[in-house]
């Protein structure tokens, strides 16, 4: 996804001009009635986009006694407070909940990056009886839609009695068949060459995959890492199902609980979502590049 | 160069060691799930008890079952309000953040940040929002136009849930867009330009044919995605689906049915089976609508 990563400075540094000069991505210049437009119709969405959150996060931040519903409203808090954020902790283990929450991301990321990384190349590389019908396998389920097996899902893990434990939410996302092919295709686009003369050297296939393989494929096993984080964080209609004792909740089921049973105190909600979107958005910033490239290489994951 | 090696000096097994776990995993909660909501589909199985063959009596009830129809509904025109959206307004955004003007990039990211939330979170933050009491409605009391209870009405609730779904879905989907994009020839545009055609005319004539094939992408993706909605109407009406259940979509009475000790496991895999159907055909629709023009 170059078009994302290539950013041209907007005034070329040979450049000496006195007027400002923007340029497009053809190096054209765009003109300043143009520029208004497009920058009024930016901030327009901009403020569409962010404004819900900071809404969200001004509202966390106001104190008991302050006024969150009049009108007009009121932006910014009068005596911002991290109050709610206590308090929060106090009505539901939060923290415990942000803490199975990150078990969950993590444990998804360690088995869809291992265990995606080595059916891939299996798929990609190796040769044996019954390779197409394991593709075959990995196609038929990444087809199947997750909304229509979940209570058979559910019934599978009670026979397990894996219901209701946080390795039963982990497990039927562990190694997403997307993931698989994913990794398949990165390693189908490596030039054969370098293995084979691995292979000469005496390498054996662990040592051709380890070292030589895998340290090729590292941009797509980072989106493939990313998205398990993601999915894995966010998720919830599955473990909505399969947990039902709130001291094993993760971090979504919680707000959801949290909104049930303390609707009415839109202050702790507030404080409540905060806590689960900053880490996905500090994330998000710090590693935007694999978040875009996913969205291209698995344009079926939604 | 010859042609690949045979790699013989590998384990015994070596293959199947390395496809195994991810076979598993597959196998044991993907398709053997599949396998068993068909099976469980014709039987009475409940939660706790193991059911009997009862044919095809639980898709007959279905046909007189009354939250079916509501939920089927729901669903449908969740596709209905949700895809044109979808379809278009990325498509435009796309376009607006496509030149390198100074801070684009930040815009681009900040207009991604709704898709990487949870849907949890973006559900809590627009209950509270369209609340009775809350931002938007008070925005609107303030400008003379008095309160709307965007949560109460049944139609107003499924509107505004289209919208969350719309407002989460954009940056994804604007993403996928500036892909396509940026392989329209420059060209077309310049030579539309020299004929005379204004910006809405070359978008008509120029860009929308060119992106044409990921515009189908997009309507099948999306459409899929919308007939499964489950996360935003159940936060945005309640577990029970809004007064009389009447926002109740198919997925969350598959939810509502088939957990808990009570479920009724049969009937709830009927209606997955359905919900399965439904989206191949949606899947076959669209690609059989993007065959016809091509041709």
């Amino acid at each position: 996804m170059s078009v994302l990563e290539k950013v041209r400075p907007g005034r070329p540094a040979t450049a000496v001009a006195r007027e400002p000069r923007v340029t497009d991505e053809h190096g054209r210049r765009v003109r300043a009635g143009e520029l208004v437009w497009r920058y009024l119709l930016l901030l327009a969405v901009l403020a569409l986009t962010v404004g819900p959150f900071l809404w969200q996060l001004s509202t966390s931040l106001k104190g008991p006694t302050e006024d969150i519903y009049g009108s007009p409203p009121r932006f910014l808090p009068g005596h911002p407070t991290l109050h709610n954020y206590a308090r929060v902790a106090d009505t539901i283990p939060v923290w415990d909940y942000a803490l199975n929450s990150l078990k969950v991301a993590a444990a998804n990321v360690v088995t869809n990056c291992a265990g995606s990384a080595l059916a891939g190349y299996a798929l990609a590389r190796l040769r044996y009886r019954g390779r197409r019908v394991t593709t075959l396998v990995f196609v038929l389920a990444m087809l199947v839609p997750v909304e229509g097996i979940v209570i058979a899902q559910f019934t599978t893990m009670r026979e397990l009695g894996l219901n209701n434990t946080l390795i039963g939410v982990v497990l039927p996302g562990a190694i997403g068949a997307m993931n698989v092919l994913l990794m398949r295709n990165a390693f189908r686009n490596l030039p054969y060459e370098i293995e084979e003369a691995a292979y000469v050297d005496g390498a054996n296939v662990w040592q051709r995959f380890l070292r030589v393989a895998l340290p090729s494929v590292k941009g797509t096993l980072a989106v493939v890492a990313i998205f398990a984080f993601m999915g894995a964080w966010d998720d919830f209609l599955w473990p909505l199902i399969v947990l039902s004792d709130p001291s094993k909740f993760t971090l979504t089921i919680g707000l959801n609980y949290l909104h049930g049973t303390f609707a009415n105190d839109e202050r702790l909600v507030a404080a409540g979502t905060v806590i689960a979107v900053a880490p996905l958005i500090a994330l998000f910033a710090c590693l935007q590049r694999y978040f875009f490239r996913g969205v291209g290489e698995g344009a079926v994951k939604g | 160069m010859a042609a690949p090696l045979r790699i013989k000096r590998q384990l015994p097994f070596g293959p199947w060691l390395f496809a195994a776990p991810g076979l598993l995993v597959t196998g044991a909660f993907v398709l053997y799930p599949f396998g068993s909501t068909l099976a469980n589909s014709f039987t009475d199985r409940r939660t706790l008890v193991p059911g009997h063959f009862v044919g095809l009596a639980n898709f007959r009830e279905l046909l007189h079952d009354e939250m079916f129809w509501t939920g089927l509904r729901n669903s449908v025109l969740y596709i209905l309000g949700v895809v044109p959206a979808l379809v278009v307004l990325p498509l435009l955004l796309a376009l607006l953040v496509r030149k390198n003007i100074p801070g684009i990039t930040f815009f681009r990211s900040v207009f991604y940040t709704p898709v990487v939330a949870s849907i949890v979170v973006v559900g809590l933050i627009w209950v509270w929002l369209l609340d009775e009491r809350g931002l938007v409605n008070s925005l609107l009391e303030s400008v003379g136009i008095g309160r709307i209870g965007f949560l109460s009405d049944q139609w107003l609730l499924l509107l505004s849930a289209m919208a969350v779904t719309v407002w989460k879905g954009l940056g994804y989907y604007m993403i996928i867009y500036m892909a396509a994009l940026a392989n329209v020839p420059r060209e077309l545009h310049e030579a539309a330009a020299v004929d005379g055609a204004g910006p809405v005319r070359r978008f008509l004539s120029v860009t929308v044919p060119a992106v044409r094939s990921t515009m189908v992408l997009v309507a099948a993706l999306s459409s899929v995605a919308a007939f499964k909605v489950f996360s935003e109407v159940y936060l945005m009406a309640g577990p029970s689906g809004g007064p009389a259940g009447e926002d109740t979509t198919l997925v969350m009475l598959v939810q509502r049915t088939g957990t808990g000790l009570t479920g009724r496991v049969g009937y709830a895999c009927a209606l997955s089976v359905v919900v399965f159907a439904v989206t191949v055909v949606l899947m076959l629709l669209v690609l059989r609508a993007d065959r016809r023009e091509e041709s």
